[in-house]
C-alpha cells in the first residue's frame, strides 16, 4: 500500500524521463520470417511495415528447387514514427521447405539465431560493455499452408526444435483462400495439434485481466477484439496494391467476385496482427532476454568451453568445499571419541 | 490418302453409311470405362473438384498430414448419365507432399500405373483371353494438382511429372485457385509452363487433328494449367442454387467462367476428349510400356540375322529354352534325390550293423548268465537230494530209537524241539 506523499517530491516525473531516454535512444527489433515458398511471407512484410523491403527478389525455377539450401538474409531498415525511430531488421529464409528432402532445413536457423545470442554473450561478458548492440531474433513469424488440413510435420519438427530458442507467432497468410468457417476450423485444428506435440508458442498477456466479472461479460464482444489470445494464428491477407473502393484508395485484392480489404477486420486479422506486434514488441524483447538468452546462457555456460575466470574461480570453490568436508569430519571424530571415553564411566 | 487403290464414286445408296452408329450402339450396349488419377498435396482440393466435375458425392474422408508414405486409394463408382453407363474408376494419392523426405514420393505412383499395364498384359498375354469382359483399370488421365503459390512448380511436381509424362496422359491444373487475382494468374500459368517446357515434362495436348474440335482444342491448349475452383456447397444465385464459395467479400462461383477454368475442364476431359484420352493411353502409353516389357523378357523382333522374328517363334524358341531349362532341373534335382537315398541307406545301414553287434553280444552274454545259473541250480539240487537223504536216515533212526523208551512223552519232546 502506498500513500501520497504528503508534499510534492518529483519522482511521479520518471516515466516521462524514461519515455524521453528512450526516444533519444531508438528502439531495436529483429523479426525472423520462416515458412515454405509462395505462402505469402514478402508481401505480408511489405503491408506491415508499409514499404518495399524486397525490391529485387529472386525466385528461383523448379528445377534449382530440387537441392536448394536455407539461407539466411537479414535486412535492416530504419523507420521513424512521431520522433521515434525503430531500426527494423527483418531476417529472411529463402529456400526453406523447397528441396525435396528436408530433412536439414533448419539446422541453418537454428544455427543463425544460437550465433546471435552468441555474439550478444560475449559482448556481455566483455570489458567494454558501452554499445551493445542486440541482434537477438526477438520474435518469428512461422507461416503456416492455408491449403492443407492443419500442420504438417515439417512445421511441427521446426516449432519443436525452436520454441526454446525464440518467439514463436504461428500465422495463416493468403487467407483470402479460406471461408469464415474453413478459417476457424483451420485455427482450431492447428491449436490442438500444437498443444498436442507439446509445442510452446508466444502467448500474450491478456489485456484488463483484473476487472470484475459483470463488467466482463457486458463487454465479452469488445473484449473479444482485444483479446488477441483468441485469434492465434492469425489469418491474413498481404497486398502491395492499392485498390479504389468508395472512392478511398486501399490496400487490397481484387477479384471478380469481390475486394478483399487487408484492414478489414471482417475479411481478416491483418489489423489484430499488426496491433500486437507494435504493442507488444517490448514483451517480446522481454521474454527473448528474461527467458530465451537466459536459457541458452545458462546451457552454454555448463559446457566446457567455459571462459577461464570461471574455472579458476569453480577451483576455489571446490577446496574451500573440500575443507569445510574435512572439517566436518574432524568433528563426527572428536564427537565419537567423546562419547568412547564417557560410556566406560556409565557402564 | 492415296495408297494405289482406285476410289470409286457409288450410283446408289448402300448403307454402310450406318457403320459409326452401329460402333456406337455397341459401345453404348458394353458400357464406357474411365480410370481418373488424382495426384496433388494434401488439402489441394482433389476430391471437391472430382465431386464438383461428376455432381456427385463421392465419399472420400479428408486425410492426416502425418502419413509416413504415399499409397494410392482407388474407388469405382458406375454412373449413368441419358442411357451411358460409364465405370469410373477415381485413384487419389493419400498423403502426397507431406514427409519431410519426398526423395521416394513418386515412386509408389510409377509402380501403381506399372501395375494396371501389367495386369492388362498379362490377360493379353494368356492363351485363353477374356478381353472384351476384363476390366480394364489402366489410368486414361492424370490430374496433376499444383499449389497455388503464384510463383511456380515445386521440385517435387517437377519430379514426379517427369517420371510419369511418358506413362500416362498428364493434364496439369491449379486447384483452388480463388486466391489468386486475374492478373497473377496469367502470370503464373506462363511461369508454369515454361518451366514445363524448359524441363523436357510432355504434358497431354488435346488433339488438334480433328476439324470438328481442332478449333476449341487448340484455344484449350492456350489455357493450360486450368485454373479450378471445386466446392461441395450450394449458395442461392438469383432464382438457382449454384456450387460456390461464400465469402465475405463475395462469391465464387465454380461454374462461372469468369471465376474459373472448371467449365474449361469438363468440357475438355469428359465432353470432348475423354475418348482421345483413352485412345491415348492404349496406343501410345501402353505400347511403350508393352515394348519394352517384352524386350525385357527377351523378345525381339529382329532375329538374329536381321530377318524379322514373329512373336510366335520368338515365343517357341522361349518355350523350348524353358522346357530345356525345365528337365535340367529335374535331372538335378533327381540326381540329388538319389544321392540323399543313397547317403541315408549307407546311415541306416551302418545303424543296423550297430544294432545287430549289440544284438550278438547281448546274446552271448545271455548264454553266459543262463549257463551259471544251470549250475548253480544243478548245485542246489544235489543239495536237496542229499538233504532229503539225510532226513530220511535220521527219521529212520528216530523211529529205531522210540521203540524202546515211551513213546509220548518221546515225541512230545521231539515236537517241542
Amino acid at each position: 500500500q502506498f500513500s501520497d506523499s504528503a508534499g510534492y517530491v518529483g519522482f511521479a516525473n520518471l516515466p516521462n524521463q524514461v519515455h524521453r531516454k528512450s526516444v533519444k535512444k531508438g528502439f531495436e527489433f529483429t523479426l525472423m520470417v520462416v515458412g515454405e515458398s509462395g505462402l505469402g511471407k514478402s508481401t505480408l512484410i511489405n503491408s506491415l511495415f508499409l514499404t518495399d523491403l524486397y525490391p529485387e527478389r529472386y525466385i528461383p525455377g523448379a528445377a534449382e528447387k530440387i537441392e536448394r539450401t536455407v539461407q539466411i538474409e537479414a535486412s535492416t531498415v530504419e523507420i521513424e514514427e512521431r520522433g521515434v525511430k525503430l531500426r527494423l531488421t527483418v531476417v529472411d529464409t529463402p529456400g526453406y521447405g523447397d528441396a525435396i528432402n528436408s530433412q536439414d532445413c533448419f539446422k541453418t536457423i537454428i544455427q543463425y539465431i544460437d550465433n546471435q545470442f552468441e555474439r550478444y554473450l560475449h559482448d556481455e561478458s566483455g570489458l567494454n560493455r558501452r554499445h551493445i548492440i542486440d541482434n537477438r531474433v526477438h520474435c518469428c513469424f512461422y507461416f503456416i499452408s492455408p491449403f492443407g488440413h492443419g500442420l504438417k510435420p515439417l512445421d511441427v519438427e521446426f516449432m519443436k526444435a525452436l520454441h526454446g530458442k525464440v518467439n514463436i507467432v504461428p500465422v495463416i497468410a493468403k487467407a483470402d483462400t479460406l471461408t469464415l468457417k474453413e478459417r476457424e476450423r483451420l485455427k482450431r485444428r492447428v491449436l490442438d495439434e500444437i498443444s498436442e506435440h507439446g509445442i510452446r508458442i508466444y502467448q500474450l498477456p491478456d489485456a484488463d485481466s483484473d476487472e470484475d466479472e459483470e463488467f466482463k461479460e457486458q463487454t465479452r464482444v469488445l473484449k473479444a477484439s482485444f483479446t488477441p489470445n483468441l485469434f492465434i494464428p492469425f489469418a491474413v491477407i498481404g497486398s502491395n496494391q492499392l485498390i479504389e473502393v468508395k472512392g478511398k484508395k486501399i490496400r487490397g485484392r481484387l477479384y471478380p467476385w469481390g475486394v478483399v480489404e487487408v484492414e478489414n477486420p471482417e475479411h481478416n486479422d491483418f489489423l489484430k496482427l499488426r496491433t500486437m506486434l507494435v504493442t507488444h514488441m517490448q514483451d517480446l524483447q522481454e521474454v527473448t532476454q528474461d527467458l530465451h538468452y537466459e536459457n541458452f546462457r545458462s546451457e552454454r555456460l555448463k559446457r566446457t568451453g567455459k571462459p577461464v575466470e570461471e574455472e579458476v574461480v569453480d577451483k576455489d570453490r571446490i577446496l574451500q568445499q573440500k575443507e569445510a568436508e574435512l572439517r566436518r569430519m574432524q568433528e563426527m571424530i572428536a564427537q565419537m571419541q567423546a562419547q568412547m571415553r564417557m560410556k566406560p564411566g556409565d557402564d | 490418302q492415296n495408297d494405289g487403290y482406285r476410289t470409286l464414286s457409288l450410283s446408289g445408296h448402300v448403307g454402310f453409311g450406318s457403320l459409326p452408329d452401329q460402333l456406337v450402339k455397341k459401345s453404348i450396349k458394353q458400357g464406357f470405362c474411365f480410370n481418373i488419377l488424382c495426384i496433388g498435396e494434401t488439402g489441394s482440393g482433389k476430391s471437391t473438384l472430382i465431386n464438383s466435375l461428376f455432381n456427385t458425392n463421392f465419399d472420400d474422408p479428408a486425410s492426416t498430414h502425418f502419413l509416413p508414405n504415399v499409397r494410392l486409394r482407388a474407388q469405382t463408382y458406375e454412373l449413368r448419365e441419358s442411357n451411358v453407363l460409364l465405370k469410373l474408376t477415381i485413384v487419389n494419392t493419400v498423403g502426397f507432399g507431406d514427409q519431410i523426405n519426398k526423395e521416394d514420393s513418386y515412386q509408389p505412383i510409377v509402380d501403381y500405373i506399372d501395375a494396371q499395364f501389367e495386369a492388362y498384359l498379362q490377360e493379353e498375354l494368356k492363351i485363353k483371353r477374356s478381353l472384351f469382359t476384363y476390366h480394364d483399370t489402366r489410368i486414361h488421365v492424370c490430374l496433376y494438382f499444383i499449389s497455388p503459390t503464384g510463383h511456380s512448380v515445386k521440385s517435387l511436381d517437377l519430379l514426379t511429372m517427369k517420371s510419369l509424362d511418358s506413362k500416362v496422359n498428364i493434364i496439369p491444373i491449379i486447384g483452388k485457385a480463388d486466391s489468386i487475382s486475374k492478373t497473377e494468374l496469367q502470370k503464373f500459368k506462363n511461369k508454369i509452363m515454361s518451366e514445363l517446357v524448359s524441363n523436357g515434362v510432355q504434358i497431354y495436348q488435346f488433339p488438334t487433328d480433328d476439324e470438328t474440335v481442332s478449333k476449341i482444342n487448340t484455344i484449350m491448349n492456350g489455357h493450360l494449367p486450368f485454373a479450378v475452383v471445386g466446392s461441395t456447397e450450394e449458395v442461392k444465385i438469383g432464382n438457382k442454387m449454384v456450387r460456390a464459395r461464400q465469402y465475405p467479400w463475395g462469391i465464387v462461383q465454380v461454374e462461372n467462367e469468369n471465376h474459373c477454368d472448371f467449365v474449361k475442364l469438363r468440357e475438355m476431359l469428359i465432353c470432348t476428349n475423354m475418348e482421345d484420352l483413352r485412345e491415348q493411353t492404349h496406343a501410345r502409353h501402353y505400347e511403350l510400356y508393352r515394348r519394352c516389357r517384352l524386350e525385357e523378357m527377351g523378345f525381339r523382333d529382329i532375329g538374329p540375322e536381321n530377318k524379322p522374328v514373329s512373336l510366335q517363334e520368338a515365343y517357341e524358341a522361349k518355350r523350348h529354352e524353358f522346357y530345356l531349362e525345365l528337365q535340367r532341373k529335374e535331372e538335378e534335382m533327381r540326381q540329388q534325390f538319389v544321392q540323399r537315398v543313397k547317403e541315408k541307406e549307407t546311415i541306416l545301414k551302418e545303424a543296423e550293423q550297430q544294432v545287430q553287434t549289440k544284438f550278438e553280444h547281448h546274446m552271448l552274454m545271455h548264454q553266459e548268465v543262463k549257463l551259471k545259473l544251470e549250475k548253480k541250480k544243478k548245485v542246489l539240487e544235489d543239495e536237496i537230494a542229499m538233504f532229503i537223504e539225510k532226513k530220511a536216515n535220521a527219521e529212520l533212526l528216530q523211529s529205531q530209537a522210540s521203540v524202546s523208551t515211551p513213546v509220548v512223552s518221546l515225541k512230545r519232546d521231539k515236537d517241542r524241539k
